[in-house]
């Protein structure tokens, strides 16, 4: 166990320790408790700086089941050094807001904090893990984690809800996504992460390359919300806005790109992988800012300005794999789309959770989320419209803000898209710049109506529930700095160039010779360029089209929501839970008869079957017994006894015949060399109809239950049919001996080694003691049965009738 | 006597299957007693019948039957007699609480398991 293996382990040990915590020091906030642990975290993964930036990666084995290749192998590259950065992070100041935030006289806190602790585990699990079954453990853990902070208020019907689509939306994925790793397994025999990538080369052309490369992408397009897997993600929106602004936004949202960067050198190979993964990329951009637009809760907006965000970046790293199909392409050429997507992420973290909290601040201080209501507010609260100016302007991609340097990067990789040749993407390829553009313009909207329905306009205090005031301090504290972040990397944004260049390396290993690193600056000016001129015309449309709002809304009304998503969502669920309920009750009858009328049918179907397939019915008529007339007699007694139960009405007639057949068969006994049966066989069947007698004294004397004829052939059938079956199978046994009797040992060894001369009761009491012991325990509970059914009294079916 | 013994089990079975398949509650016990006397046989007659004395070694035979099919159906017997006695007062108590020993009527309704 090394210190890194510590280190993703921690946030569990932790959470064992937060609810008696919580219990013994009541007095202060749980999270207080917390907030050491990511800050510890954080500085410990930042020491990996250097060295990552170096170019050195660090990788730590624990034997976990190492017979199966499933070990838990923690390593850290660039890729996984700036996810673990973001986890801990924004981890520290969401544990920090959360603390303002969460009343700690009101909240379940103890159950908040274990929550986001397990979440903080597994999602370092996630992006450290070499191994991908470990991978998927954590990232099903994510999941679990994901529903149980989407429920915490679980008394809400709309929590609850959400908690439960995002499960069943994620967990679909996420066990695609482990079809496709045991997929990739079976190609390369490895679970480990960088020995795949080391194979892609062999794999690619693989038959099972295109399955597992579509069931991973499952996986990653649920997680990270991509179109049409997108609807569980506002419906998130429930959870606690802490829990918002880090799962939903900056980093379990985010698990889903990392695996596309992660698996990027094994896949790219491939061109359906750059076509899916941009398509749906900028498809997903598009939707989510188009829909953003219609809503009026900020958290709404919010949630599809994430989902937007999530498919530009997931294109752009579509679209930046295709320089592994070119290597020969002058560096840069492709991989810009790579370093936009990089930058996009760290930017996105910064300005998404900044404005996450500034929306919890208002909803906290004001009551409501809802910018019908609110307007005004700029004065009343100015540290929290100055963060929300700042967030939104970086997200609408205005300068000076990082926003605005990873969107002319954007804009980049999009006009260059047009350049991949395969799959008609010269022609096709003109779509991703327009399709980028529109939605630019979307995301420009929406950015505008966060900032100005909320802190501009009207004030309508008459609309508020409570009087707003500016946030306490500490509330502020967590926004303040990720917005000082967007403007320190805007105006300087190659501090990150480093950490961008190592991530690059991770993401297109194939590109970097030996002892070369990738080398990026970022630069705000570049001229008049294409992409400068876009950016200006998203400003100019964006204004006009927010002047002229209330004139062009009405298209989102012609949708009907009978075709939506999420109607489709909610049908689906309700008809399997209709299809199941109805599939059940078509063979779970409640009727005894159903039941055994399916195991008779079973029996005849199997054994029969086995029979004719196995040829397995042999019929030897030499090696038999003879027949003594007596013993003819006492067949012919239980033959008709048996069969003349049947037709017999009365009850006391049955018993008699039961009772006949039960002393011939110990006759059988007698004859047939075994003393001690028929003995038993005597006194037992003489007890037995003793106990029929009793019974029968209690029972109804005229048995009523007349039964249809169609019901006695089926029964008849089905009866001849086992009798059949049993007799073959009978014969077979005795006339086909596969393997020697074991019963020698016990003939020579009664005596010798138990010391005495009945072979039957020496197996029972000595060899098979234990069976024995069983059997009396077996007793021991029909008799204890017997005695609680006889005390046993329905009281609750007597008040009732 | 082997080849006669299986078509007899054979009749036993079909009996109590046929038995076990009735609404009358009484019947399915009357069934399930009749199931384990088929059993029974079955056992013995799979390990061979009258091949040698009886497993006694007091007898000084050549040879024995088969003592271990023996043990298995003592074992059975006795364990079917509890499962026919529980049977019973399932029967008689049902009987008592419910006022029918037919089955179908029995059945468990919706939502009232």
């Amino acid at each position: 166990m090394s210190l890194l293996h510590l280190a993703i382990i921690a946030p569990f040990i932790l959470a064992i320790f937060v609810p008696s915590l919580h219990k013994a020091l009541p007095k202060i906030h749980t999270g207080w408790f917390l907030l050491p642990l990511p800050i510890v975290l954080f500085s410990y993964f930042l020491s990996f700086l250097p060295q990552i930036i170096r170019g050195e990666t660090t990788m730590e084995t624990l034997n976990w089941i190492p017979s199966l290749g499933i070990n838990f192998s923690a390593r850290v590259d660039g890729l996984g050094l700036l996810f673990s950065l973001l986890i801990t992070g924004i981890g520290a100041l969401v544990v920090l807001y959360s603390i303002y935030y969460l009343s700690k006289e009101k909240e379940k806190l103890n159950q908040f904090y274990v929550y986001l602790l397990l979440f903080m585990g597994a999602m370092l699990g996630v992006v450290l893990s070499d191994n991908m079954v470990v991978l998927y453990g954590f990232w099903e853990l994510t999941s679990f984690s994901s529903f149980l902070l989407i429920g915490y208020w679980n008394h809400r019907e709309r929590s609850r809800y959400g908690a439960q689509k995002s499960m069943l939306i994620t967990v679909f994925g996420g066990l695609s996504m482990l079809g496709g790793m045991i997929l990739l397994y079976l190609m390369t025999g490895t679970f480990s992460i960088s020995e795949t990538i080391a194979m892609a080369a062999t794999i690619y052309g693989h038959e099972l390359f295109i399955p597992a490369l579509i069931c991973i992408l499952l996986g990653a397009f649920t997680k990270s919300a991509q179109f049409p897997f997108h609807i569980w993600l506002p419906d998130a929106m429930e959870a606690p806005t802490p829990v918002s602004a880090y799962l939903h936004s900056a980093t379990m949202v985010k698990a889903g790109i990392y695996l596309v960067a992660r698996l990027t050198p094994v896949f790219a190979l491939s061109g359906l992988w750059v076509w899916l993964v941009a398509g749906f990329g900028i498809l997903t951009l598009f939707w989510g800012s188009f829909s953003a637009v219609k809503h009026n809760d900020l958290k709404g907006i919010l949630a599809y300005s994430t989902i937007s965000q999530l498919g530009l970046i997931m294109s752009l790293l579509g679209l930046g794999a295709a320089a592994i199909h070119y290597p020969a392409v002058e560096a840069g050429f492709y991989t810009v789309a790579v370093s936009a997507a990089v930058f996009h992420l760290i930017n996105h973290a910064t300005f998404k959770g900044s404005l996450f909290m500034m929306v919890g601040i208002v909803d906290h201080e004001t009551g409501t989320r809802d910018i019908r209501k609110l307007g005004g507010l700029m004065s009343i609260m100015p540290i929290t419209f100055t963060i929300a100016v700042i967030g939104s302007f970086s997200m609408a991609g205005l300068p000076p803000f990082n926003g605005f340097l990873s969107k002319e990067m954007f804009f980049t990789g999009m006009i260059r898209a047009q350049e991949i040749g395969f799959f008609n993407m010269e022609t096709l390829g003109l779509i991703f710049p327009i399709v980028a553009w529109v939605a630019s313009v979307f995301t420009f909207l929406y950015s505008m109506i966060i900032v100005f329905k909320t802190f501009t306009g009207k004030y309508q205090p008459e609309k508020l529930e409570v009087k707003p005031h500016e946030a306490p301090l500490g509330m502020l504290i967590s926004p303040i700095i990720l917005v000082s972040l967007v403007v320190v990397i805007g105006l300087f944004p190659n501090i990150v160039a480093p950490l961008i260049n190592s991530v690059m390396a991770s993401i297109l290993p194939s590109l970097v010779a030996e002892g070369m690193k990738f080398d990026v600056h970022i630069y705000h000016w570049h001229g008049f360029t294409p992409e400068l001129f876009m950016t200006i015309g998203v400003i100019v449309v964006g204004i006009l089209l927010y002047k002229f709002m209330p004139r062009w809304t009405g298209i989102y009304n012609r949708m009907p929501e009978k075709f939506s998503l999420n109607s489709a969502y909610d049908n689906g669920l309700a008809g399997i839970q209709k299809g199941a309920n109805r599939f059940t009750n078509a063979y779970m009858t409640n009727s005894i008869r159903t039941y055994l009328l399916y195991i008779f049918t079973f029996l005849i179907l199997s054994l029969g079957t086995t029979l004719i397939v196995k040829n397995a019915f042999v019929l030897d008529t030499a090696n038999v017994a003879n027949i003594h007339a007596f013993e003819l007699v006492l067949v012919i007694i239980i033959a008709i006894g048996s069969v003349s139960i049947l037709f017999v009405k009365s009850r006391m007639t049955s018993i008699i015949l039961l009772g006949s057949v039960g002393y011939a068969v110990s006759l059988f006994y007698a004859i047939f060399r075994a003393p001690d049966l028929a003995l038993t066989q005597l006194v037992i069947e003489t007890v037995s109809v003793a106990l029929f007698l009793l019974a029968f004294y209690h029972l109804p004397k005229v048995n009523k239950n007349e039964e249809h004829m169609r019901f006695k052939m089926g029964n008849a059938v089905i009866s001849i049919g086992v009798g059949v079956v049993v007799s073959l199978i009978a014969l077979s046994a005795h006339s086909s001996k596969a393997f020697d009797s074991i019963s020698q040992y016990y003939i020579e060894n009664t005596y010798k080694k138990a010391g005495g001369e009945n072979m039957v009761n020496v197996i029972l009491v000595d060899f098979r003691g234990f069976d024995t012991l069983f059997e009396i325990a077996v007793l021991a509970i029909a008799a204890l049965g017997i005695f609680s059914l006889i005390k046993l009294r329905l009281t609750r079916g007597k008040e009732q009738g | 006597m082997e080849i006669l013994m299986s078509l007899l089990i054979g009749v036993i079975f079909m009996s109590a299957t046929y038995l076990m398949l009735s609404k009358s509650l009484l019947r399915i016990i009357v069934g399930t007693g009749l199931l384990s006397h088929g059993v029974h046989l079955l056992l013995l007659t799979m390990g061979g019948l009258k091949r040698g004395a009886a497993p006694l070694l007091g007898q000084q035979a050549e040879a024995y039957t088969d003592p271990l099919p023996q043990a298995l159906i003592l074992t059975a017997i006795v364990i079917s007699f509890g499962i026919t006695a529980l049977f019973l007062v399932v029967a008689y108590r049902s009987y008592q609480e419910l006022g029918t020993d037919n089955m179908e009527l029995m059945r468990g309704k919706e939502g009232n398991e």
